[in-house]
């Protein structure tokens, strides 16, 4: 019964590393942009979530309003500054976004000030299903776990059955040829990293009920996040979710078998993966 | 080393002239300078910004002077990042030549500074981070604490846990140094008083993924759990502990680091849970309202238990420069007057240990609504054992 | 080479201010510029991968914090340790984790380098943070400074900042004269080549992977010997110094200053330690010091954004204007610098096009 209940975990814990990841190897395959900054957005998505739910006092005002306000953060950014990078080397880019998260954090630190918070899980969902005389199941975490799902099943169907896909997939072969067809490659590019950064910022707003808003939180998501990315192969959506699914059962399993060692078990996942199939697991050699 | 300092010293004076020096070195000899090494930026800012307030309020109170000489404060941001942490201590220490310095939070930003401190001779006082070793192995004649090691405030918490029939025990912290000496130190406490075992659960330092080893508590059924967190990943932890239905089938204890500083972000979840530490709400001492509604008003803001230690470093920096009038050469007479000082603090009253950590009363408190309200004195007067200190 | 190029020129000029410092300066200031030149060993170690070899490792603060740590290991709890034994052995563990590591991530490239590299030092932080070998989280004292004798003499006091700061000074011009020799001989043009085009040399017959295994290594030893110093310096050494964070400051230094310059790693060093000296200041910035963060990187936005070619791009621009053009030209390493500058963006594109086609 408690394996059961780990795997639930693992699952859980994958899927919501799937969506946090998602945006991000998105942008990494589409524009061969390397995003460090993504963890920062976790962070935004879940600050204006608080803030937002402080205001309105609702929750489900606060995430829609909050991812778009991320999205509009994310044009900005890619029209301003992103948009600058494709041609040049990915060294560049892990520099300008090592710079942004220290502007991001610097910038949360200003404008919400440096207290941990916490948002309130609505009252709908604020309840759990009891599995064994002691332990019970929180409600809203099969909430997220069935959001993460319902983002995995858009995101696979936008990418393989709507024309705004095929032009995704079209400008991620081949940029010159899609824009020879017609395919405006800048709004292209400007609209699939504005929604990187939105899934990002979905992430931190839907997880915040169930995680506290606090300093540095961004930080703490980010190598994971590119783990999975790395592992999955880049711009892979079905890697990204086979290796979040891994990652969280490498997790789950390292915490309870070896608590010294769990903090390294996902490297070594990544590194034993990595050494078998160099281009990661969704990507065909 | 004191040769290395003097000689330095003599060599800065004749440089003083100079540009490498700021200007404030000239004409203003008098003041007092103290170097506040604090995180101002990071996971622990707040912290640092409620010591800093503490710290100075204690000094404004005896109109900006200690001993009779006006302060000078120099403020380095310590980013909570041990790798710069003694160039960041040389800053102070070395450049803007500070007579005292205080900090910090972080335990191994704290070990960079006591290496600082310990080679230049400075005197120091730590205001927060409770790495045992800090008044243990590594104690010293010029370093101070006016918080608490890892090992005090949760070592009272043992003996409570085992008079309440409690026998089997999982631990569950971050692996890190603050969280593994809070367990030794509630092990030690737990076994002495009849516990019978603790069996260890950890988590990498900052991770706060906690559904697996809720599951793992859930399925081996301890009488109780004991935990050390702190902050964002505090917060989450009791939320997540609540949501599991393990609040209503196995009781929860802590440190008080659990419930400080984030009732606001849990909500009721939090409700009810006991924990120890040096400070707590509802203390209803003079000493203690006065303490608040001052900080209150100078800060727009309530005081914490970390706003306390720093106000405590203050009040224990006057007690040793009042002792010499400001005389800031008469070393000996200083570290005598704050070796034998007797802080009246808003947690209530202390002293100085051996080692130069408080030997304090340590508090047990519930949470009721937005407070960690006082129930009774958990350990009184307690000292840290202070192993391996020779002073 | 009977003239004297820029980079020259300017490594004498700074030698030669540096050597004299110690007679004037504080301890403060000597031990800020001791560890502005251990950055700049660390920065040339990493400009030799990313400038010089084309690979772009994120994660190389492992071999600078695995010398630091082997050093902190070796030395004994109340006595100096010999620096002519903990010198070779700490730099020797450098070399070897990246000897070991670059053999399983040489092979990849692009993005996957990047990743790769990142993920090793954020599993060796993971050892030395998680478990007891080093101390823990907290970190370890080197109570005692190594002793350098020769002969039975103590040749230098490590204790004293000043007769530090000479050992650093050394360190650093040794290891800026073995880069410069190693990058003018075959093995640094072979890798100039690789780096240019991988495939070509492939086809030549150049053992590709060896090269740049070797470069791998050798910018690890010497990422060691920083590390050494570093932990000499001030005797205390924690896991952070492997940390990602680290890794991207050194990365910043590099690109601050100008990769593929030798001379850019060392200005960039200098150049980054002393603006964050400068933004951290509140007699400058008052209550927005606290907020430094924003404005460094507000700055490295900047850099990426205008200066690409950093600090010594600038200055070599500056210098070809005046029409001094020295012996460079003369050298094949500079003539295929300012090619380079003129056809970076080009070249990067050559890049990214390689890794975008990779995976898929």
């Amino acid at each position: 019964m408690f394996y059961l209940i780990q795997l639930l975990n693992a699952v859980q814990y994958g899927l919501l590393l799937f969506l946090l990841s998602s945006g991000l190897t998105l942008i990494f395959g589409i524009m061969g942009v390397i995003n460090l900054a993504h963890g920062s957005f976790y962070m935004v998505g879940a600050y204006l979530t608080y803030w937002l739910s402080k205001m309105t006092g609702s929750l489900w005002f606060a995430i829609p309003i909050g991812t778009a306000i991320a999205f509009a953060i994310g044009l900005l950014l890619e029209t301003t500054i992103i948009r600058r990078l494709y041609r040049r080397d990915h060294l560049y880019q892990v520099l300008l976004t090592f710079g942004l998260i220290l502007v991001f954090e610097e910038l949360r630190s200003i404008f919400f000030g440096d207290e941990v918070h916490g948002v309130a899980v609505p009252e709908v969902l604020n309840f759990s299903i009891p599995l064994t005389e002691t332990l019970s199941y929180p409600v809203y975490r099969l909430f997220i776990t069935a959001v993460c799902l319902a983002i995995a099943a858009l995101l696979y169907f936008v990418i393989h059955k709507t024309r705004a896909g095929m032009m995704i997939r079209a400008g991620n072969s081949n940029p010159e040829m899609a824009s020879a067809l017609g395919v405006n490659i800048p709004l292209l590019f400007a609209a699939v990293f504005a929604v990187g950064i939105a899934l990002a910022a979905f992430a931190g707003a839907i997880a915040a009920p169930v995680t506290s808003v606090a300093p540095g939180m961004g930080n703490q998501v980010l190598i994971v996040c590119l783990v999975v990315v790395v592992i999955g192969g880049i711009g892979s959506i079905n890697g990204a979710m086979i290796a979040s699914l891994l990652i969280g059962l490498a997790d789950t399993l390292g915490k309870i078998l070896a608590p010294e060692y769990s903090g390294v078990a996902v490297y070594l996942l990544m590194a034993a993966i990595l050494l078998w199939r160099p281009q990661g697991l969704g990507n065909k050699s | 080393m004191k040769v290395t300092r003097r000689k330095f010293l003599a060599q800065a004076s004749l440089l003083s002239a100079g540009t490498l020096l700021p200007k404030f070195a000239l004409g203003q000899a008098q003041k007092i300078r103290v170097g506040l090494m604090l995180p101002y930026t990071g996971t622990f800012a707040q912290l640092g910004t409620a010591i800093t307030n503490g710290f100075k309020l204690a000094v404004n109170e005896r109109g900006g002077k200690l001993g009779g000489r006006e302060l000078e404060y120099f403020t380095v941001d310590d980013e909570s990042e041990p790798s710069k942490a003694p160039e960041n201590t040389n800053k102070l220490v070395q450049r803007d030549k500070v007579d005292v310095l205080v900090g910090t939070v972080h335990s191994g930003v704290v070990m960079g500074m006591i290496k600082i401190a310990k080679e230049t001779n400075t005197l120091m006082i730590v205001p927060n981070a409770g790495l045992d070793a800090a008044t243990g192995a590594l104690c010293a004649t010029n370093i101070f604490r006016t918080s608490f090691s890892n090992w005090q405030p949760s070592y009272p918490m043992g003996k409570i846990m085992a008079d309440r029939g409690i026998r089997n025990v999982i631990s569950l912290a971050w692996k890190y140094g603050a969280g593994e000496e809070a367990v030794a130190g509630f092990t030690e406490g737990f076994i002495k008083a009849g516990g019978k075992s603790v069996r260890g659960l950890w988590i990498p330092f900052p991770n706060t993924e906690f559904q697996a080893l809720l599951t793992e508590i859930a399925a081996l059924k301890p009488d109780a759990v004991f935990v050390f967190f702190a902050g964002g990943g505090a917060a989450k932890f009791i939320k997540d502990y609540a949501a599991a239905g393990l609040r209503k089938t196995i009781p929860l204890y802590s440190s008080g680091f659990l419930t400080d500083g984030i009732l606001d972000a849990v909500g009721n979840d939090a409700e009810g849970l006991e924990t120890t530490l040096h400070y707590a709400d509802g203390l209803n001492s003079k000493k203690d309202k006065e303490f608040r509604a001052a900080y209150a008003k100078a800060h727009k803001s309530e005081p914490d238990v970390y706003a306390v230690q720093g106000y405590d470093a203050g009040l224990l920096l006057a007690t040793g420069l009042d002792a010499v009038k400001g005389d800031l050469t008469k070393r000996k007479e200083i570290i005598a007057a704050m070796e034998k000082a007797k802080i009246d603090s808003p947690r209530g009253a202390w002293t100085m240990s051996k080692a130069h950590n408080p030997i304090q009363d340590i508090y047990l408190r519930k949470v009721v609504g937005k407070e960690n309200r006082l129930v009774s004195i958990a350990h009184k007067a307690l000292a840290d054992p202070a192993r391996g200190c020779k002073l | 080479m009977t003239h004297l190029s820029l980079p020259t020129w300017l490594l004498l000029g700074v030698a030669l201010l540096l050597a004299l410092l110690p007679l004037g300066a504080t301890t403060f200031y000597l031990q800020l510029g001791a560890k502005i030149m251990i950055m700049a060993i660390f920065a040339l170690s990493l400009d030799l991968l990313i400038g010089h070899s084309g690979l772009v490792s994120f994660g190389h603060a492992a071999y600078f914090g695995v010398a630091a740590y082997a050093l902190a290991l070796i030395t004994p709890k109340y006595e100096a340790a010999n620096f002519w034994l903990t010198l070779p052995a700490a730099v020797a563990a450098a070399a070897l984790a990246a000897l070991v590591i670059g053999f399983l991530v040489v092979r990849t490239a692009g993005i996957y380098f990047i990743m790769v590299t990142l993920a090793f030092a954020q599993m060796l932080y993971a050892i030395f943070h998680d478990t007891k070998l080093g101390g823990g989280s907290d970190g370890i004292y080197i109570n005692v400074r190594p002793e350098l004798t020769v002969a039975g003499f103590k040749v230098l006091n490590l204790e004293s900042p000043a007769q530090f700061f000479y050992l650093a000074l050394i360190a650093l011009i040794t290891v800026y004269w073995i880069l410069n020799r190693l990058l003018h001989a075959p093995f640094g043009r072979a890798l100039a080549g690789i780096r240019v085009n991988e495939q070509r040399m492939r086809s030549m017959g150049f053992p590709v992977f060896s090269y740049k295994l070797g470069a791998f290594t050798l910018a690890g030893g010497l990422a060691g010997l920083a590390g050494y110093l570093a932990a000499c310096q001030f005797g205390f050494v924690n896991p952070e110094i492997l940390a990602w964070h680290q890794s991207g400051t050194v990365l910043m230094m590099v690109i601050l200053g100008g990769m593929g310059r030798l001379h850019g790693a060392v200005i960039g060093a200098a150049a980054y330690v002393l603006l964050q000296e400068l933004f951290s200041s509140s007699a400058l910035f008052g209550g927005y010091s606290k907020h430094w963060q924003l404005s460094m990187g507000t700055l490295i936005v900047i850099i990426v954004l205008a200066f690409p070619h950093g600090i010594g791009g600038l200055i070599d621009v500056a210098w070809r204007r005046r029409g001094y053009h020295g012996g460079e030209e003369d050298s094949p390493q500079s003539a295929q610098r300012s090619q380079r500058s003129d056809a970076e963006d080009s070249e990067s594109d050559d890049l990214t096009a390689k890794d975008a086609k990779n995976p898929k």
